[in-house]
């Protein structure tokens, strides 16, 4: 996983305390979106928002989260994203760290991935 | 009970903003029960307002068909209250609009002073909640002409906007049964 650099970090720790109402040092690199932070779905919308004003970049939907790719019966298995499906899934996301998901990757337990370090690098992809 | 926090649209452009009007009179419920003796309409009434307004401004370019509800309140900093007799002029202006939802930034001012900026997140229901519009065509299309919208209603090159066809075929055929 490359590096975050601390000017991207800073933008996206200022949207997340904004969107989101939480404190600055709740927003660290390990942090959960979803089961730290408490996103929900429309929040989601306000952050991308956010981002992309911030950074001065599109980010289209799917890049973030990748519903096709959990919903194609090709790619799923019993519940589990099938080997292929987490080829696809690293090939789409190389910013995100999916170590921790490839051990048990319960399509359920997807949701809350997202962690605050994978949503700077997938930034600083795009910058 | 009716739930309408604004009087009527003094414009509208779609896609863009959206201006309405409230006038707060002391005749009002919320104003009596709200605060013994020092009568003010309350800020939650001002936030509802603003909703129906960008809700409507968000709702309107796919003919209603976007179901529209109000998710997140992202700000709302007040600056004054509003008092009987004030008129307010409650203006949302579009951000961005994506698949599954809009954001709206809205000021509310009486007489030119700011009284409260806002940002409201609208979602858009998917078929998770159901199909089918929130509310009966002939009904709403009657609380738009209340509420003057199709007398304001432009597009962005300026040209008048009607009301979706499905609502006046609803509105003829309610006429039509008496």
């Amino acid at each position: 996983m490359s590096a975050i650099d601390e000017e991207v970090f800073s933008k996206v720790q200022s949207a997340l305390v904004d969107a989101l109402g939480v404190d600055d040092d709740e927003v660290t690199p390990e942090a959960t979106m979803v089961g730290d932070l408490g996103a929900e779905s429309i929040d989601f919308l306000d952050i991308v928002f956010k981002l992309e004003k911030a950074f001065s970049i599109k980010i289209p939907r799917e890049e973030l989260f990748p519903e096709d790719i959990l919903t194609n019966a090709n790619y799923i298995k019993d519940g589990k994203v099938a080997e292929a499906g987490l080829a696809e899934l690293k090939k789409r996301m190389p910013w995100a760290d999916l170590t921790k998901f490839e051990n048990n990757p319960r399509v359920q337990d997807f949701g809350d991935l997202l962690t605050v370090g994978d949503l700077c690098r997938y930034v600083q992809s795009k910058l | 009970m009716r739930w309408f926090w604004i009087d009527r649209f003094d414009e509208f452009v779609r896609n863009e903003h959206a201006v309405t009007i409230k006038n707060v009179t002391f005749g009002e419920e919320p104003l009596d029960d709200y605060m013994m003796g020092h009568p003010h309409y309350p800020h939650s009434l001002v936030i509802e307002g603003m909703a129906q307004t960008g809700g409507l401004l968000v709702a309107e370019p796919s003919g209603f068909k976007k179901r529209v509800v109000l998710a997140k309140i992202g700000k709302a900093i007040f600056h004054r209250q509003a008092l009987p007799g004030d008129q307010l002029r409650l203006q949302a202006n579009i951000q961005d609009v994506q698949d599954s939802g809009a954001v709206v930034a809205g000021s509310v001012t009486i007489n030119g002073e700011l009284m409260a900026d806002l940002e409201l997140w609208f979602a858009f229901l998917d078929d998770r909640f159901g199909q089918g519009s929130l509310f009966p065509p002939a009904e709403f299309l009657r609380v738009l002409r209340v509420l003057r919208l199709y007398d304001v209603a432009v597009d962005s090159s300026g040209n008048r906007i009607a009301p979706p066809e499905e609502f006046l075929a609803a509105e003829r055929a309610e006429f039509a049964t008496g």
